[in-house]
């Protein structure tokens, strides 16, 4: 899932204030998980920037409201109303919602609620792992399923730095080293042999090094 | 003698099985090339080729293909240091063909310091490739002039490739197995990180020569010299890949605050002698920071002068 961090109420009043009819647009999928964009914490940003208009003297009228997924037109239709109130939208979806509802409406100002952080998974409650890097090649099947490119500090592909110790990574230490996670693994399955064999170098142009990207899945081109 | 791969002063001294001697020498914070003339002339004549660090800690300095053209122009021999931590596999490519037609003829390939070490944590840490298919990269352009790309060079760089080891990370086992595919990645000589625990480093060196290793590359035992109990602990605590027995602080404490740059320097001495006698070992490689004043002295105490002539 993308995991994403409400922006500071600060920064988010400087981007809006100058508006009149606010509404504040929650995304009710990824973020939603992660407590931060989901269309119950749209009400909460809404009611803090109700507060803070108050406190400044600011004509501001603020809605809350929010769908499943803002970035795909089908799940739009219960939320036009609200949008067509609007002087400006705070979208509290990933920067990919952000930007798709400014496809969808081209001159209506749309704001980002969030700073999209990375692509993880729920460790447990409240605690999110950055896991893959949407490289566009994937090397899982030959790293024991561990990856080096989300996960190493360095992205390194042969085997772990200099600076990795009692498997923590130098950078951090209560960070795992991956290096240390994929030995431990190829280990386990019996596949030690696969580390020792030199990694080829990795073609970046399937991550954003080679521009951005787009699918094309034909059969279902309408 | 068989035909060298690069000529370099350093593999002539290795090949002909004399304990080599290199030293190491941090550029400046600076465009002042003066710096580096000046710490240059300390080392000239004293180390058998001097490695030229690349923005080390990830924080800025003069270049290190810069800084090795000042030191040659001083006399001595450089090992250019590149750190995958800056450059991509066009620059790295451009860099090495550029290095050696000015006629350098060594290089340490490293992964770097992680840039949030340094003094531009908010930099973007570029990781295209890593140290050892760096490694694999710069003997594929010596020895079948291609890049990486497949495409034919116009003119060699023969260079005298060299990678770092870490004896001390924990697990032991696995560090090994990094030399040997560092080895096979076709590195010619190895520089150890700074050894302080000689036990540790004793156990790593055994299963290196269990396993062939050390007949497969030369390798040089890291050696930094001790300036303070402050730098003792700092190294202990503070650096990634550092492994700092408690004796060794204990043994600079007790040497009485005066004496503590004394004591560190024949701690040192005695580690180079035992050095020489350790199987497996090829030279030592000298990371005295910011004390390139104190080399010869230290070379001198060690009885590593004066140094062997190979033509």
């Amino acid at each position: 899932m993308i995991v994403g961090r409400q922006k500071p109420l600060e920064e988010i009043w400087d981007l809006v204030s100058v508006y009149g009819k606010v509404l504040v647009f929650g995304c009710n999928t990824c973020v939603a998980v992660c407590h931060q964009g989901g269309n119950k914490e749209a009400e909460l940003v809404a009611s803090m920037l109700r507060t803070r208009a108050t406190t400044e003297g600011a004509s501001m009228e603020v809605r809350s409201g929010g769908i499943e997924r803002q970035c795909e037109h089908e799940f739009f239709a219960s939320a036009e109303a609200d949008i067509e109130w609007a002087d400006a939208v705070l979208s509290l979806a990933c920067g990919v919602g952000v930007q798709f509802l400014v496809k969808r409406y081209p001159v209506l100002p749309v704001y980002p609620g969030l700073d999209t952080c990375f692509l993880g998974d729920v460790e447990k409650a409240g605690v999110f792992t950055e896991s893959c890097q949407a490289c566009g090649k994937c090397i899982l099947g030959l790293t024991g399923g561990i990856c080096p490119v989300a996960r190493c500090a360095k992205r390194l592909f042969n085997g772990p730095c200099g600076g990795s110790n009692r498997g923590s990574c130098e950078i951090n230490k209560e960070l795992p080293c991956a290096w240390h996670l994929i030995v431990d693994r190829l280990d386990a399955l019996g596949r030690l042999d696969d580390y020792e064999k030199l990694a080829s170098i990795k073609d970046w142009s399937t991550e954003r090094a080679g521009g951005p990207r787009k699918l094309v899945n034909e059969e279902f081109v309408a | 003698m068989a035909e060298y791969k690069s000529g370099s002063n350093l593999e002539k001294i290795l090949a002909a099985g004399a304990f080599a001697f290199t030293g190491e020498l941090g550029p400046p914070r600076g465009a002042d090339g003066d710096v580096v003339r000046k710490k240059a002339r300390h080392l000239s004549g004293v180390v058998d080729a001097v490695n030229i660090t690349d923005n080390q800690t990830a924080v800025v300095r003069m270049s290190s293909w810069a800084a090795s053209l000042i030191a040659a122009s001083e006399g001595l021999e450089p090992v250019y240091q590149m750190v995958c931590r800056d450059r991509n596999r066009l620059a790295m490519q451009a860099d090495v063909c550029g290095a050696a037609a000015l006629g350098i003829t060594n290089m340490l390939c490293l992964s770097g310091d992680h840039q949030r070490f340094g003094d531009h944590p908010g930099a973007k840490g570029v990781f295209d490739i890593d140290s050892m298919q760096l490694v694999r990269m710069v003997k594929t352009m010596r020895d079948e002039g291609r890049f990486l790309s497949g495409g034919e060079m116009n003119g060699r760089p023969k260079m005298f490739i060299g990678a770092a080891a870490n004896p001390f990370a924990e697990p032991l086992a696995w560090r090994v197995h990094r030399l040997a595919k560092k080895i096979a990645a076709g590195v010619d000589f190895i520089q150890t990180q700074s050894i302080y625990n000689m036990e540790r480093f004793a156990e790593w060196l055994r299963r290196a020569n269990d396993m062939g290793l050390t007949e497969k590359t030369y390798i040089l035992a890291g050696v930094t010299p001790m300036k303070s109990v402050a730098m003792a602990k700092y190294l202990q605590s503070r650096v990634p890949g550092m492994d700092v027995p408690d004796e060794v602080i204990k043994r600079l404490r007790s040497a009485g605050r005066k004496n503590v740059a004394e004591e560190g320097i024949r701690m040192a001495c005695e580690q180079i002698e035992r050095f020489k006698e350790m199987k497996g070992v090829a030279g030592v490689h000298l990371m005295a920071i910011e004390w390139e004043h104190r080399v010869p002295e230290i070379a001198q105490r060690a009885g590593l002068l004066p140094r062997p002539r190979v033509d």
